[in-house]
């Protein structure tokens, strides 16, 4: 593919990525306060 | 990995489009719908479970979502609406978009049943696989009746949203469906009634196209007709207080209203349907404020899912 395509590319996956980690990095938060809620640790 | 397709160039995929597949529009009044089901229910969650529970609701809702849009790629690129759509637009790869849909709705289910209860997991399953198998893939090209099940998937989230701060089914929460399964053909036929001819190009059978706009028109009238009493029904069991029941009349009362001159008139050549639009308008106005007032009856007048 010509450079100009590898750059749309490389940028395409780089936001793909970084969606993608946030919304797991908020699944593992969402689940951490599921597990304090249902373990009753703090509440 | 190297991005070359067997069919026309895909660009590359950004997480935009696969934001799109999800329907955020749709995505949007079930988030809602389902918000005011968990509300309104009686008894209690815990804040954090019941924010779990609803966005698991808007996480099935964009699988399905986005299972319909796969399967539909075709249809929407011969459609003016849904051409810009990102799989019509090339955008990105079908099996991608499968794939994607498949994933949210699978994990939308098992986190729902893991966080919440599994009751309600298995209603979000079946109101899935209605939306994605039953509606999609077997009715929607093949009988005008379409929307009416159709309308059935849009009604599971208040539904879902009650049964998971109630742990069982009463006839409150199915009131609740029945509201919205009998709000969807007026809602959807005033739309076909104004974009008739990007349906029948796709081959879509859409009661206007294939029973006629008189047919049509009667049925949007007969629909609000039934709406108006289901609407009230919950107060009429018990389960509001007058709040909700004084809302239901007012809003349904004009709903039946709107849908009168769209009942009497037809349409003439290049006309602008405003009737049409201005009740497909309010349609959706109606679902929010009906069920804003669900919620704010509980909160002001009975117990809420906080309390």
């Amino acid at each position: 593919m010509t450079p100009e395509e590898e750059e749309q590319f490389k940028k395409a996956r780089r936001g793909r990525n970084i969606a993608l980690a946030l919304v797991l990095g908020a699944l593992v938060v969402l689940f951490y306060a599921i597990t304090i809620v249902k373990t009753g640790v703090v509440e | 990995m190297t991005a070359t397709a067997a069919q026309t160039q895909t660009l590359p995929a950004e997480w935009r489009d696969f934001f799109a597949l999800t329907k955020p529009r749709v995505m949007s009044l079930v988030v809602f719908t389902g918000l005011c089901g968990l509300l309104a229910a009686p008894g209690h969650i815990h804040p954090v479970i019941g924010f779990t529970a609803v966005l698991c609701i808007a996480l099935g809702a964009g699988g399905a979502g986005a299972l319909n849009m796969w399967w539909e790629a075709d249809i929407d690129a011969m459609m003016k609406r849904t051409a810009k759509r990102p799989l019509p637009g090339g955008r990105l790869r079908r099996t991608d978009a499968r794939d994607f849909g498949i994933v949210l709705s699978v994990a939308s289910v098992l986190i729902l049943g893991l966080a919440v209860h599994w009751l309600a997991a298995s209603i979000l399953a079946a109101s899935i696989l209605y939306y994605a198998v039953i509606y999609t893939i077997w009715l929607k090209p093949r009988t005008p009746q379409n929307i009416v099940i159709g309308g059935g998937a849009g009604a599971f989230p208040p539904l879902i949203g009650w049964v998971a701060v109630t742990g069982e089914i009463t006839l409150m929460p199915v009131l609740l469906f029945a509201i919205i399964f009998m709000w969807t053909p007026p809602h959807f036929w005033a739309l076909a009634l104004f974009v008739k001819t990007d349906y029948a190009k796709a081959g879509i059978p859409m009661l206007p196209v294939v029973a006629g706009e008189v047919a049509t028109r009667r049925q949007i009238l007969a629909y609000a007709l039934v709406l108006l009493p289901v609407s009230i029904a919950p107060y009429w069991i018990g389960g509001t207080g007058a709040i909700y029941a004084i809302a239901a009349t007012a809003l349904s009362l004009l709903f039946v209203a709107l849908c009168i001159p769209v009942f009497t008139r037809r349409s003439a050549e290049n006309d602008p349907m405003k009737p049409e639009k201005r009740l497909f308008g309010y349609s959706v106005l109606y679902l929010f404020a009906l069920f804003a007032a669900l919620v704010a009856d509980r909160l002001i007048l009975g117990q809420g899912a906080f309390a």
